[in-house]
């Protein structure tokens, strides 16, 4: 019915640090997306309602910033992944490496992002907004999109590599 | 963590592959990054990356139950929201906040009904032809086959664009290119009438035009139909009539 609930949710959940606070912040946009309806002038609806998502998000208690840097926890399930190690094209580390990462894992890498990386990522990856698009939400100058984006994506990869070599 | 040398290009490497390069962008970072260990380093981390976003599954749609509640919520808090002095319009909201869930599907319809448009679709479609047509600019992929220009957009844009050979109706394939319209990447194919250049730009959607629809814009002339599940406008200097045929082939085309 609302077409772009899930949109609002999806960034809500990334950005909060649980589930009930992710549902509060929706609510909360919802609110203040049809109060101010009337007055929207853009293009764009879904990128409005999630610049409006984004600012309750940040000034609720329950924002996840994001406390390490650089993940590589230990937090793979044992079993996790056992499946998919029996990959057979060993001759591509890459298609091997990405074989054995489970989603959670994935997942969890980053959830753990600060939250000025996890951010556009989100919105590039899930929501594939342009960058003008993701700078007008996030309020920051395209080049630091840009630059944030490329460090949220070494990172994970990063990482990825590291947990893997271990 | 490794350390890499820096190169100030890697963010043109992230640019392609979130589709924001144009094709003469595109072309130059091509050239550079052939001597350029880093920004293929780059090219490869940022693969990776976005390889393990997508194994990852991580949109998290709203759980229905969720979804119902907050239906509810939003119903139930609308009327409080009502200002005492009323315009014609916000009376219409309150009318419809009588009903509670409706005014909330009311909304739901307005957010709907704001589509993205860009300013002018033709004449987005029209500049991109203007601007592939300078030297060096027209393909980035060059070949006369279908199998070897259909291939080339795996993955460097979200949907398999239908190459089609019309070399039999005298309009024979030449190559393909990234491009940029109506706020989106597209597919842009290029044949050849003779001497003259047609732009075929494609993207998956329905602008319910099954008939083809002639327009022109700056001295080109440009065509435009649905089919199959895709946008498509063609626009060259040929003339209405050949460009309709073009159209007819492609349209008649397996």
């Amino acid at each position: 019915m609302l077409p772009h609930l899930d949109a609002a949710y999806n960034l809500a959940r990334w950005l909060m640090r649980d589930r009930a606070a992710a549902e509060d912040v929706v609510q909360e946009a919802m609110l203040r997306a049809l109060s101010y309806f009337a007055s929207f002038k853009g293009v764009n609806p879904r990128a409005w309602l999630l610049q409006i998502v984004r600012n309750a998000a940040y000034t609720s208690q329950g924002l996840d910033r994001g406390a390490q840097l650089v993940p590589i926890a230990e937090t793979a399930e044992p079993g996790m992944v056992t499946g998919d190690d029996l990959v057979s094209d060993a001759d591509d580390p890459e298609a091997a490496l990405i074989k054995a990462r489970g989603a959670r894992q994935v997942h969890e890498l980053i959830a753990a992002l600060p939250v000025e990386l996890r951010e556009p990522l989100i919105l590039r990856e899930l929501e594939e907004l342009s960058y003008k698009e993701i700078a007008d939400i996030t309020n920051t100058p395209i080049g630091t999109v840009m630059s944030r984006l490329f460090r949220a994506r070494r990172l994970l990869a990063q990482s990825a590599l590291a947990s893997e070599a271990r | 963590m490794s350390r890499m040398p820096e190169c100030d290009k890697v963010l043109l490497v992230q640019a392609e592959l979130d589709g924001e390069l144009d094709a003469a962008a595109a072309a130059a970072l091509a050239a550079h990054r052939a001597d350029c260990p880093v920004c293929q380093a780059a090219t490869a981390e940022l693969a990776q990356a976005r390889a393990l976003i997508e194994r990852g599954q991580l949109y998290q749609k709203m759980p229905q139950e969720v979804r119902r509640r907050l239906t509810a919520q939003l119903a139930a808090a609308r009327p409080r929201a009502s200002p005492p002095r009323l315009r014609v319009v916000r009376q219409w909201w309150r009318s419809a906040a009588s009903f509670g869930l409706g005014a909330t599907c009311a909304a739901a319809v307005a957010l709907l009904v704001v589509l993205p448009r860009g300013p002018d679709l033709a004449e987005q479609i029209v500049a991109g032809h203007i601007r592939a047509l300078q030297p060096g600019h027209l393909a980035d992929v060059t070949s006369t086959d279908q199998h070897t220009v259909k291939p080339w957009f795996d993955g460097r844009v979200d949907f398999a664009p239908p190459v089609k050979d019309l070399a039999a109706a005298r309009f024979p394939l030449s190559g393909g290119r990234l491009d940029y319209a109506g706020n989106r990447p597209v597919a842009a194919l290029v044949y050849q009438r003779d001497k003259h250049i047609i732009d075929l730009f494609t993207w998956p959607g329905d602008a319910g035009l099954n008939a083809p629809e002639i327009g022109q814009r700056q001295g080109y002339n440009f065509v435009h139909w649905s089919q199959d599940g895709m946008v498509l406008w063609a626009v060259s200097d040929l003339e209405a009539s050949q460009l309709r045929e073009f159209a007819e082939a492609w349209r008649r085309s397996p």
